[in-house]
């Protein structure tokens, strides 16, 4: 039966204007990874006005392209410039960069591009296999189990990201809080509104992801941009010899069972895995003399891992309406603006657009293999992209996604004080995820917990009545009680040098 | 002024002062949550709930939640920072965190982008977005007078091509766009 889901899915994906999207979606991504400043968080937002005209498929198979793509690209500008395009590749610039000094870039984009692949294809073949089956199990939870898998979003992008656990609670009640603007969805009553019909509506989820990425971003860069900037090693077409494969055709194997399970629950993106799998495969090593003078091990391993977690990631999200990582938050927020609730159900209704989106990414993989493998070089020229215009660009198309959402000026306001907003979160240390995801889910969540308290008739026993809740509700205790458990446990290092990586 | 010794002592005892006060900037986030908190939780309080009340809980409920955990994330993080901790601003591969914050830079950039809202409905959104790039451009340092104004011609108008004529979303065109 999912079989044929599946084939129904590739032939919609395999139409010519889906193809072009996905084609838009991967070259969009590619190029975005490779330029530093901006994500596919940022991009995925930057693009979200396009929701108002395209029809749905074509826009997600674009953002997963993008997703992807930006994958691929993150680990071009690691290699060459020792300065990642993406925080994702922040592991693979400590290997793959020494590569590239000791004259190995192209093999070290070899191994990056082909991991990707590989990565990509286990954690989508992972994706297909399970993500019909957690479905079918999610659509018995009820409104406790959703309440309670929100708090651990809430309280896991708080507090496993970034240095400072007390500033991201601060960012997420600031998220909460903007999600509160509005007519309460139960009883329409205005909410932090001040009379401004124009606020009764709350404010559109693009202009608050616009503001704190793309505006915030710029106004910081404004602050601090960098003058000098360095040249990429020069590198010629990818390549790997025998050699390079015997030593590479484990990690590449390996990553996607560290990326995707990770991926899938709340526990920091890629910026983590790839970081356990470096550690992972250091460990592994036979040859340990080659860490830190450019071990390709060092390089096969992260990368497979980062786009598998990118698959994992896809899986909570379309299966539960859950966002681990902050494109996925985004992508969220564009199936709301169609209307369209992801979660369990999402296979049951609209499955043409599930499966069309799911068969598009080895399609798109297969676009980024081509388009890397040969032509990593050709993108390391975006680099030359006067900084200037990059940012001016990046305002103008955030000043078009606000204005697109109603035409108003007032709009373009908020915009603007969300972008200042995130300036400031930029500044004092305060992570951009957790506002996000309070934004998306904190509307939901308070729906799901009032629901679950009119079940129970007002009796707080109504939110832990459930088995899954319950274990949830353990977790969430568990990060929370985290920093005095580590001072009890031994062998707390690591973390610190989790956190330096993060930084 | 300098030569007026009560003066002098005056300026020396303000020096150290306001070098604490830039040393603890981070207060000022602690009075934004604060005053963030006391905003959602004043307003939840005038929430009538009497009436259209479905369930046990009201709209007012997660407002006072929010508010009251605002106030107390305010609370802990001021203590945190008088106790010397200090915020990591945000690094990244164009920001360079050894020099000081250069404003005059984001006024500017944050002039070009008001800019554009201010004439937005007036002139259109091809003019004022490339009013907007050209000045954005112009205060992150770019000083080429042909190729600035070209590119930023270029990339508005083709937005809003892009935007009017293929995607189907509106945006104004302005006197300019009218000939069409």
């Amino acid at each position: 039966m999912d079989l044929s889901n599946l084939l129904d899915g590739f032939a919609t994906a395999l139409t010519p204007s889906h193809l072009l999207f996905a084609a838009i979606g991967v070259l969009l991504g590619t190029a975005i990874g490779v330029l530093p400043g901006i994500g596919p968080a940022m991009a995925v937002a930057l693009l979200l006005p396009v929701t108002y005209g395209l029809d749905p498929t074509g826009a997600f198979i674009m953002f997963a392209g993008i997703y992807f793509g930006g994958m691929f690209g993150g680990s071009t500008t690691s290699i060459l410039l020792n300065t990642p395009g993406e925080s994702a590749a922040v592991v693979v610039a400590i290997e793959g960069n020494k590569m590239a000094k000791a004259g190995k870039g192209a093999q070290a984009l070899a191994a990056a591009a082909i991991g990707h692949f590989i990565g990509g294809l286990i954690g989508i073949t992972l994706l297909i296999l399970l993500a019909p089956v957690i479905a079918s199990y999610a659509v018995n939870i009820g409104a406790p189990d959703y309440f309670a898998f929100m708090v651990l979003a809430f309280v896991a992008t708080s507090t496993v990201l970034g240095s400072s656990r007390l500033r991201g609670f601060a960012s997420l009640l600031i998220g909460l809080t903007i999600g509160l603007v509005g007519l309460d969805q139960l009883t329409g009553q205005a909410r932090l509104t001040f009379g401004s019909l124009h606020l009764a509506d709350g404010i559109d989820v693009v202009i608050v992801a616009v503001g704190l990425f793309a505006v915030g971003e710029s106004l910081w860069v404004a602050a601090h941009l960098r003058q000098t900037m360095e040249k990429p090693i020069p590198v010629g077409r990818p390549w790997l010899g025998r050699d390079d494969v015997r030593r590479a055709w484990k990690p590449w194997l390996r990553g996607p069972f560290i990326g995707f399970p990770f991926g899938a629950i709340p526990a920091g993106g890629a910026d983590m895995t790839t970081f356990l799998s470096y550690v992972t495969e250091k460990k592994l090593s036979k040859r340990k003399d080659q860490w830190g003078k450019g071990a390709i091990e060092g390089v096969a391993g992260p990368e497979a891992t980062s786009t598998a977690t990118a698959a994992g990631t896809m899986v909570t999200m379309l299966t539960l309406g859950l966002p681990t990582t902050a494109v996925a938050a985004v992508m969220l927020a564009a199936f709301q603006q169609y209307g369209i609730q992801p979660g369990p159900l999402l296979f049951e209704r609209e499955s043409g657009l599930v499966w069309a989106l799911i068969a598009s990414l080895p399609i798109g993989l297969l676009f980024l293999l081509v388009i890397n493998l040969p032509m990593a070089p050709v993108w390391a020229k975006l680099l030359r992209i006067p900084r200037p215009y990059l940012y001016a660009g990046i305002l103008l198309f955030a000043s078009v996604g606000a204005y697109a959402v109603g035409g108003e000026v007032l709009d373009l306001i908020i915009l603007f004080a969300i972008g200042v907003l995130g300036f400031a979160m930029r500044r004092y240390g305060l992570p951009v995820l957790p506002a996000i995801i309070g934004v998306i889910l904190g509307p939901a969540a308070e729906l799901q917990m009032r629901r679950a308290l009119q079940i129970s008739d007002g009796n707080l026993t109504g939110l832990i009545n459930s088995p899954i809740a319950v274990t949830i509700y353990v977790i969430i205790a568990a990060l929370l009680a985290w920093p005095l458990l580590r001072k009890v446990l031994p062998g707390g290092r690591r973390s610190d040098k989790q956190e330096k990586i993060d930084a | 002024m300098s030569s007026s010794p009560a003066v002098a002592g005056a300026e020396q005892v303000e020096e150290p002062k306001r070098s604490w006060w830039r040393a603890h900037s981070e207060l000022g986030v602690c009075v934004f949550l604060l005053a963030l908190g006391v905003l959602v939780l004043t307003n939840a309080l005038t929430i009538p709930s009497d009436f259209t009340q479905r369930g046990p809980l009201g709209p007012k409920a997660v407002p006072v939640l929010v508010g009251s955990l605002l106030l107390l994330v305010a609370l802990l993080l001021a203590r945190e920072v008088l106790r010397g901790g200090k915020a990591e601003a945000e690094g990244g591969e164009d920001i360079d965190l050894s020099t000081p914050a250069d404003w005059r830079t984001v006024l500017v950039l944050s002039g070009a982008f008001l800019a554009n809202a201010a004439l937005i409905d007036f002139v259109g959104f091809p003019i004022s977005s490339a009013v907007m790039f050209w000045g954005a451009a112009y205060a992150l340092g770019s000083r080429n007078t042909v190729r600035d104004p070209l590119i930023a011609a270029v990339l508005s108008v083709g937005t809003w091509l892009a935007f009017n004529e293929l995607l189907g979303v509106p945006l104004p065109g302005g006197p300019l766009m009218g000939v069409f």
